[in-house]
């Protein structure tokens, strides 16, 4: 019947210790967390970027662009393996979402399926459930093969791609200061990119909105550039690359570049010693500095071409033969322009370009404004509920404010553990959680009066209170619970914070609106003088 | 424990009385109709005054650096630069404003580029509090999952609920869960409310509460069942309502009491959410009365008829 054992008493009082014992931490600052022995628990909630003021970006990567990337690298694999290596002459073009490749020789057609089929990658891996390979080669109407990627294929690239953007956006944010940003995928195609403190995101975007692709190539001296426009066509193998400036001059380079930008092992910003313009001083590594050599020794008195992200930043006339490995770039900069560039060179280019398709940002003041405003509310509607619950319920009443003190610690001490994020909302579910904790003791009381009014001896009604209110307690936190549930599972956001206080709202409650409350009516019970007059005070 | 004082608490409620709840079901059942009608009418007709998280484009929270903020000269500013609708209006104090920016065409980039615009014509007379832009794959991924989800919630605890309960006891509660969103929904549409993704937050913890409080009644009503097996089904249910009366009463005050306070107090930007949370809370407490329970009595509820031995003469000699 209504009875608590002794360990059932010690294992209630031990919960109780540890969740007090996770929850102090959050009552301090950092600082004063630190110094604190080893054994005490120090983690402390997080506070959600509404809260403590930060940048939330979204950013998506050009899938098509990634598509097109992997369809050129596609056609100039085959061509390499099927017309340099095997010496199977065929003409290799792009249509649409497939690779074409049809072979002079018809009798040779099989011969190149082999070649081709090289070409595939397996995908099998136990960890992904993946099967097959990334790309299909089959035969196409007459003798032309076809290469074509499969989804499951593409999906692969998409998580390279996804994987590399996240190492160059750490690195590049990184560069701006310390604060502890976290940088993850979402999604297939999207990186979420958080940044706490910071209020002004248009660096941050300047930093992330470029993919910095630099290139160094030669430029076509010989047909000029309105030439190739009139005649519609530039020559093989050349391209016309439009100038960085607006209104500047084009250029006609050769499409493959002489060295690229992931050859560069450092860029810097600095000054032009006779302009005192901006410029970037850069240095190559050693197969880099070779490649360099040799072209400026070849070409004195010509010009080469920087280009970034397919645009010619300038093309200065080679001087002299640079040996060392080491240049600099100038550009129509200013100073901030070249700190940002530096910091892009440095980082590596991002493998695909990005696009903010989601961004908020919350001030420090903000922040802390919303933080106070909740306080107030949690404290006058904590008070609120205080004096109800002891005006309807006397000293049972109290016991329950009690159990809503315990339920409050117990969520907090939870979400500490788990590591969870408190956000605006949540910290409404959290009071909307002391709210329905309530509920539980009303249950409980509302059915102990009623079974005394039908006339039960105190102590019975008590007991049958508490467990007949226990069936309608669990079925009524399991509905909400279900909720709460989907929400967390289709949530972004504001919602998932909200879902995540309220699911520990509600696991929570069982144990200090029912457990606790339980345990303290008993103890006053047995604390009563021993009379057949027995009032309950509820 | 010698220390706590022992008092009884203020027991308000007078529970002889027994209120014909039932009596004015039909009455209830058709407003509630009705407001679901004109509720989908407004949805339909005048629309939700979507946020920046579904309609997308941008939205900036400023405060003037010094003395209140000047709307008209903002507006003044702001009217040239070509943006298409913008939105200004004061929020909370005095000192706050907010702008909103509608989507732009163009895509991603554009939405970026008319918030660089109107940032850069504001100048430095304002300080940024709060900036939120949500382009368009963004925002009609939001609407979908912010239905999906309501939905979701929705057929989650229906299926709980049958689980549990009879199926009349699961219709109930679907009709009287959907009508708490579905009349929430119409007065975000009535008074042109912010309808964003904290809202739908909102809306699944009306469902949340709302269930609470049918899950309690009928918690009772299949006690009752069991308890008087001849009793008239209606009389049942009025009774089942009545008994529970004095904690639907004292959990819906405490709630709103709470929830009043985050509305006055918890400040500006989830104001709407408390809105929509209070005005659920009520309309949550009365669905489950009024319409979850006359649901039940227009189904029926399977009676064990061949039940008349000693149990149910014990149960009928109780006072009712």
């Amino acid at each position: 019947m209504f009875y608590f054992s002794r360990w059932k008493i010690l294992a209630i009082a031990a919960a109780l210790l540890v969740g007090v014992l996770v929850a102090l931490p959050n009552l301090f600052s950092a600082g004063t967390v630190a110094s604190w022995p080893s054994w005490m628990p120090k983690s402390q909630l997080r506070l959600g970027l509404d809260l403590q003021g930060g940048a939330h970006l979204l950013l998506a990567m050009d899938s098509d662009q990634l598509r097109k990337e992997w369809l050129d690298s596609l056609r100039d694999d085959a061509r390499k393996t099927l017309v340099s290596d095997a010496k199977i002459p065929a003409s290799i073009t792009i249509r649409g979402n497939a690779v074409v490749v049809r072979v002079t020789k018809p009798e040779q057609i099989d011969q190149a399926m082999r070649e081709l089929r090289k070409l595939q990658t397996s995908l099998g891996s136990a960890l992904t459930g993946a099967t097959g390979t990334d790309v299909e080669v089959a035969r196409g109407e007459g003798d032309s093969i076809i290469i074509t990627p499969t989804p499951a294929g593409f999906q692969q690239r998409q998580a390279n791609a996804a994987g590399a953007a996240i190492e160059t956006i750490n690195r590049r944010i990184n560069a701006l200061g310390t604060a502890e940003s976290t940088v993850v995928r979402q999604g297939r195609d999207r990186i979420l990119v958080q940044y706490p403190g910071l209020q002004d995101t248009t660096v941050l975007k300047q930093l992330l909105g470029e993919t910095a692709v630099l290139s160094f190539h030669e430029v076509n001296t010989s047909v000029s550039v309105e030439d190739v426009r009139q005649q519609g066509r530039p020559p093989a193998g050349w391209k016309i690359y439009p100038s960085d400036e607006p209104g500047g001059p084009a250029y006609l380079l050769r499409e493959s570049p002489v060295v690229r930008g992931d050859e560069l092992v450092d860029a810097q910003p600095g000054f032009d010693q006779q302009t005192n313009q901006p410029i970037i001083t850069f240095r190559f590594n050693q197969q880099g500095a070779r490649k360099f050599g040799r072209f400026t020794q070849e070409n004195v008195g010509r010009p080469f071409a920087i280009v970034l992200d397919g645009r010619v930043l300038s093309a200065p006339i080679i001087q002299t033969a640079i040996l060392g490995g080491t240049g600099q770039i100038s550009g129509n900069f200013s100073v901030d322009s070249a700190n940002t560039l530096a910091v892009q060179l440095r980082s590596g280019a991002l493998p695909v370009k990005l696009t903010v398709v989601e961004e908020r940002t919350v001030g420090a003041s903000l922040g802390s404004d919303s933080i106070a405003a909740a306080k107030t509310a949690g404290i006058i509607g904590g008070l609120a509920t205080i004096v109800l619950t002891t005006l309807a319920y006397g000293t049972f009443g109290i016991f329950a404010c009690v159990g809503l003190i315990v339920h409050l610690v117990m969520t907090v001490a939870l979400m500490s553990l788990v590591g969870s994020t408190l956000t605006l909302p949540g910290i409404a579910g959290l009071v909307l959680g002391i709210g329905m904790a309530v509920d539980a003791n009303v249950l409980i009381f509302e059915r102990i009066r009623e079974e005394l009014r039908s006339g039960k001896t105190p102590i019975s009604g008590i007991d049958s209170g508490f467990n007949r209110a226990f069936v309608t307690i669990a079925d009524s936190q399991l509905t909400t619970l279900a909720c709460a549930v989907v929400m967390f599972w289709l949530g972004s956001g504001p919602i998932r914070g909200f879902a995540v206080t309220l699911t520990f709202g509600i696991v929570t409650s069982i144990f200090a609106s029912v457990t606790v409350v339980r345990l303290l009516v008993w103890l006053w019970l047995r604390a009563q003088p021993q009379t057949r007059s027995l009032e309950v005070p509820v | 424990m010698r220390f706590i004082p022992n008092f009884k608490g203020i027991d308000f409620f007078p529970h002889h009385v027994r209120l014909p709840f039932m009596r004015y079901r039909d009455l209830a059942v058709g407003l509630s109709v009705l407001a679901m009608v004109l509720s989908i009418g407004l949805f339909l007709f005048r629309g939700l005054n979507y946020g920046v998280d579904f309609k997308g484009g941008s939205m900036i929270e400023m405060q003037a650096k010094s003395g209140p903020a000047d709307i008209a000269a903002l507006r003044n500013q702001l009217a040239g630069v070509g943006l298409g609708g913008i939105q200004i209006q004061q929020f909370g104090a005095p000192t706050d404003v907010l702008i909103r920016i509608e989507q732009q065409a163009g895509g991603e980039e554009a939405q970026q580029a008319a918030l660089k615009k109107v940032v850069d014509t504001i100048g430095d007379k304002y300080q940024q509090r709060r900036v939120e832009v949500v382009g368009p794959a963004v925002s009609s991924e939001l609407r979908t999952t912010g239905f999906i989800a309501v939905l979701a919630g929705l057929m989650a605890i229906v299926a709980y609920v049958w689980f549990r309960f009879e199926w009349q006891f699961a219709i109930g509660a679907i009709v009287a869960l959907a009508h708490d969103v579905i009349v929430t929904v119409g007065l975000f549409s009535l008074f042109q409310l912010e309808f964003d993704l904290s809202i739908v937050a909102a809306l699944l913890t009306i469902l949340g509460y709302s269930v609470n409080d049918t899950v309690v009644v009928s918690d009772r009503i299949r006690e009752n069942l069991r308890k008087y097996k001849r009793m008239d089904t209606i009389e049942l249910l009025n009774l089942s309502i009545n008994e529970t009366l004095s904690r639907t009463i004292l959990t819906g005050i405490t709630t709103i009491v709470v929830l009043l306070a985050l509305y006055i107090f918890g400040g500006e930007v989830i104001r709407n959410f408390n809105f929509a949370m209070l005005f659920g809370v009520i309309i949550g407490t009365y669905s489950s009365m009024f319409i979850a329970a006359p649901m039940i009595s227009y189904f029926g509820v399977p009676r064990d008829a061949g039940a008349t031995n000693e149990k149910v003469k014990t149960a009928a000699r109780k006072p009712a």
